[in-house]
């Protein structure tokens, strides 16, 4: 693996000072890291994640010396055309993204067209943290080996929010969420499908109705896909008309669907966040009645992560930072869902043992699952299934 | 001054240029930076193969074509009928709230006001319609786009109506309805046919800009447009900032065809004035002295009442969330109040703010001085610029913003000079200048020859004449020029983005960062902290003239 990976820089990226990410040696990182500005660009769409990424620039300021610079995105996109933007110019050094928040489709972009530093997960002490076994998510990202070319910091997975006042059975599969939805039309809808949370409705659909999901980890064909999506589309089909505004208009993404909530358009919604319906009670964005609930066979999950682009000015000052969100303190403050509510990307069964009481002592609610609710978590299918049922949902339902 | 013209080209040249190449090579699938080598139509067959390609042509020509006729009735006949009335002198005072709101902060509120849990259905339930849950009817983001007509009127109105408030005060009204009433005809009437014909030369370039946003808007349409498929612009951002970087070229390709679109659209409509000139001299010729200008004009004096309420309780809605604690349906306010969501903004406020004041003032200034220099060589040379220079001026008001700037970065990168506060005031420039243009333009070419002939013939050099006799004069008019210029600054968003490359951060760029959160408190506190300055700007400009000419009536009077 890591021969594979010293030849993936080599052959890629040729521009020397990328090679030596090898042989760095921790001490002589962070020395080199301070008085470095990081530029971490991250969608700043969440009051409470903008505030936790603030602190986390005020404790590596103290530790280290660095300075974080919160580059605000509306979409992780932007930041990747940044860097193609400065690679057209010709700018291989000194760049101006120097951390980004990223998975999935958009790592998957940088990492195929050479655009991140890297691999460099191996030189973080925290990494020895990570929980590699269970959370096969951290080491592979929407079935792309991450191959240390970013590092994890928080994880999501595939829950249900919904108003207890109103919603009285819960579904607990892709077919009961249909029954439900016919009894109650107008009551259900989920994010447009171009958005990563809305292909995941469907893609957790997929899994139930798919004849044989493991097929899913290996990239998209024609045929494939054809044959796997039927009873998909046969479903989604008896479920459109049942949707709010009757299947005809969708949010546009997961914020925006929430405030349907709030607004009582909409009783059951699908969020890829666990401590969505806490965190959001606590922030005054949902009603105290809303609750949390999990498909009985397992829902989706994924971990998000963060890199560095081949050309990023503070490289050093990046991966402190990165360390730096794997600490098992910085990992409890994320998962306390007063601060972010994101379940930690550690096995805590190798944290020390004061580190996991600090998870024990984090406040609980009611509209908290527990670990154990949370159940299994399915591996993300290939980004090829994504962007055809994001195609395919397009062509249908677009007239 | 000789220099003037040739400066504000320069200034403009190179971005405008960087920015059509950027949007015309893409579209026909040349950009190596991300393998595009050959000249190839496929981004234009990607374009036409999209499902829904011919609904958002449909709806991008519909809401565009039925947003301009509307305004420009709305705007004509709201000021044929209260043209006459006191408080109209101080019109520029009651709009400039509405004026200054950013596009996105109305939009929001509007759909907050119309949507089926909206605020209009909350006053109303459940004591009047029996509903404990919103009807499930598509007010906001229909199909058909009615809600984005609306959205983009309460906005385009009052423009125009500013527009129009400004030309009128270049031409004799009050002598020229003293004749026409006193030959019998009514109130109304005599405007319209006296000095609507005079003004709509003035208002013509505002009245193209309007059908070029109306065409090619993206922030209303992402708001209150349809989604399914949305409008031409909509489709060209979403797929410029698509993680599929292939999407490239039939991103460009729509924002061309956008191009061509507005192109034609203007076109048409100069074809129709150039009908309606023709049947019009007939009609005014016929001599009726009653026609049915009179209730048209009733009818569009309604609608603006309607359109300013509307603004008004959108704009009032948001600020009531930003003072909420929850506010749940179908309550008809808020349960609780607090100012813990103020006190949470103050802390990132300093820096955009002061940099949004900044960018907007230099801007504006420059603007200003380059947009006085071309018009005074025009006036001095005693002749108008080629044509082909000044339409340069109006390209960045009709090619998609998106397009545009893509080339433009890099650009900027390559000089080494994104991501500073220069590139960013140079940035906002380029859309600044077109609008503080052709506000002032033709209230300065009207300016009547006769003020500065008196002047030089009493000896006055032509620099004193322009600070002496021409500036004071026009006064009126530059200070509205400016502040729409200082509007347009605040509410740039794309342009502070790629120019500063995300280490610019103005009231705008947090205000859309944080709208992904769709957090109604937040949004409502950053749209009244950017319409904030514009609204300044605006009462400047409309209580300046007034203090500083109290005792010059000639003046301060507006007919």
């Amino acid at each position: 693996m890591r021969l594979f990976g010293v030849l993936l820089l080599l052959a890629g990226m040729g521009f020397g000072a990328a090679a030596q990410a090898q042989d760095l040696k921790w001490n002589e990182v962070v020395a080199k890291a301070r008085g470095q500005t990081v530029n971490w660009n991250a969608w700043a769409g969440d009051e409470k994640t903008n505030a936790f990424i603030a602190w986390v620039g005020e404790e590596v300021g103290r530790r280290y010396g660095i300075k974080v610079n919160h580059v605000k995105l509306k979409d992780t996109a932007e930041s990747v055309a940044r860097v193609v933007a400065e690679r057209a110019a010709g700018r291989n050094s000194d760049g101006t993204v120097d951390l980004i928040w990223i998975n999935g489709p958009n790592f998957l972009a940088m990492k195929q067209q050479s655009l991140l530093f890297g691999p460099f997960t191996h030189v973080l002490p925290n990494f020895a943290y990570v929980d590699t076994a269970r959370k096969r998510s951290n080491l592979i990202d929407f079935t792309i080996p991450v191959d240390g070319f970013e590092s994890p910091w928080r994880m999501a997975q595939i829950v249900f929010v919904y108003d207890s006042k109103r919603v009285q059975q819960m579904p607990g599969s892709a077919v009961e969420l249909l029954a439900w939805a016919k009894k109650n039309p107008g009551r259900l809808t989920h994010p447009s499908v171009r958005n990563f949370l809305g292909a995941t409705f469907l893609k957790q659909a997929l899994y139930e109705l798919a004849p044989d999901p493991s097929v899913l980890q290996t990239p998209a064909t024609d045929e494939k896909f054809a044959a796997v999506t039927t009873p998909l589309w046969a479903w989604y089909e008896q479920l459109l008309p049942a949707l709010w505004r009757q299947g005809r208009q969708f949010p546009e993404n997961g914020p925006a669907q929430r405030q349907l909530l709030n607004d009582a358009e909409i009783d059951l919604m699908i969020s890829f966040n666990p401590a969505e319906a806490a965190v959001s009670i606590d922030a005054g964005l949902l009603p105290d009645s809303v609750r949390t609930l999990v498909f009985a066979k397992g829902t989706i999950g994924n971990t998000s992560f963060v890199a560095i682009p081949y050309n990023a000015a503070s490289k050093e000052g990046a991966m402190v930072v990165a360390d730096f969100l794997l600490e098992p303190a910085t990992q409890a403050r994320a998962q306390d869902f007063r601060q972010m509510g994101n379940f930690t990307v550690l096995d805590l069964s190798k944290v020390s043992p004061e580190a996991r009481k600090r998870f024990d002592d984090l406040p609980k609610s009611p509209a908290l699952p527990t670990n154990a609710e949370l159940g299994t978590t399915l591996l993300e299918p290939h980004p090829s299934w994504m962007t055809r049922i994001a195609a395919e949902w397009e062509k249908r339902y677009t007239k | 001054m000789r220099a003037a013209p040739a400066l504000t080209v320069a200034v403009f040249l190179l971005p405008i240029a960087a920015g059509l190449v950027g949007t015309l090579l893409p579209a026909f699938g040349y950009l190596p930076a991300i393998g595009g080598s050959a000249f190839n139509l496929d981004g234009w067959r990607r374009l036409a193969s999209y499902p829904g390609f011919r609904s958002s042509v449909a709806v991008t020509l519909t809401t565009g074509v039925v947003t301009s006729v509307l305004a420009v009735f709305v705007a004509f006949g709201f000021c044929a009928i209260a043209h006459g009335l006191g408080w109209m002198r101080r019109i520029g005072g009651w709009l400039a709230p509405i004026l200054a709101a950013p596009h996105s902060a109305i939009a929001i509120g509007l759909a907050f006001l119309i949507a089926p849990s909206g605020w209009i259905v909350r006053a109303l339930s459940p004591w009047l319609t029996g509903w404990t849950v919103p009807p499930d009817v598509a007010t906001v983001g229909d199909a058909a786009g009615f809600a984005l007509v609306l959205g983009l009127l309460l906005k385009e109105v009052p423009y125009l109506v500013l527009m129009i408030v400004g030309a009128m005060s270049q031409v004799p009204v009050q002598q020229h309805l003293a004749i026409a009433r006193s030959l019998g005809y009514a109130s109304t009437e005599s405007w319209v046919k006296t000095i609507l014909p005079q003004i709509y030369p003035q208002i013509r370039l505002p009245i193209y800009a309007v059908i070029a946003f109306s065409l090619s808007v993206v922030d209303v349409a992402l708001i209150l447009g349809p989604s399914n498929p949305p409008t031409l612009a909509v489709l060209a951002v979403r797929w410029f900032a698509d993680a599929d970087i292939q999407f490239y070229f039939p991103a460009a390709a729509a924002a061309t065809l956008l191009l061509l679109l507005v192109v034609a659209v203007i076109a048409a409509w100069f074809g129709v004035e150039r009908i309606a000139i023709g049947l019009g001299r007939r009609w005014i010729a016929r001599g009726r002295r009653r026609s049915g200008v009179t209730f048209g004009a009733s009818v569009a004096a309604g609608a603006f009442g309607i359109v300013f309420a509307l603004s008004l309780a959108a704009l009032v809605g948001m600020a009531l969330w930003s003072f909420a604690v929850q506010w749940r349906f179908p309550d008809a306010l808020p349960q609780a109040w607090s100012l813990a969501n103020w006190m949470r903004r103050l802390d990132g406020l300093a820096v955009p703010a002061w940099q949004t004041l900044l960018i907007g003032a230099m801007a504006t200034a420059i603007a200003l001085v380059l947009v006085v220099g071309c018009l005074e060589n025009e006036a001095r040379a005693r002749r108008r610029p080629g044509a082909g220079a000044l339409w340069m001026l109006y390209v960045p008001l009709l090619v998609p913003q998106v397009a545009f700037l893509f080339g433009a970065q890099v650009l900027l990168v390559r000089a080494n000079f994104d991501g500073t506060l220069a590139a960013v005031v140079w940035a906002h420039l380029i859309f600044v200048l077109p609008y503080l243009f052709l506000s002032l333009a033709d209230p300065w070419r009207a300016f009547d020859p006769r003020y500065a002939r008196t002047a030089a013939s009493l000896g006055a050099s032509p620099a004193r004449v322009l600070f002496a006799i021409k500036l004071p004069i026009l006064l009126r008019p530059v200070l509205i020029a400016c502040a729409v210029a200082f509007a347009v600054s605040v509410g740039q968003y794309l342009a502070t983005l790629f120019a500063g490359n995300g280490r610019v951060a103005t009231l705008t760029t947090d205000a859309v960062t944080l709208a992904g959160g769709a957090d109604r408190r937040v949004i409502g506190a950053y749209s009244l902290l950017q319409a904030l300055f514009p609204l300044l700007a605006y009462l400047f400009a409309a209580a300046l003239p007034a203090l500083l000419f109290a005792r010059r009536r000639g003046l301060a009077a507006t007919p």
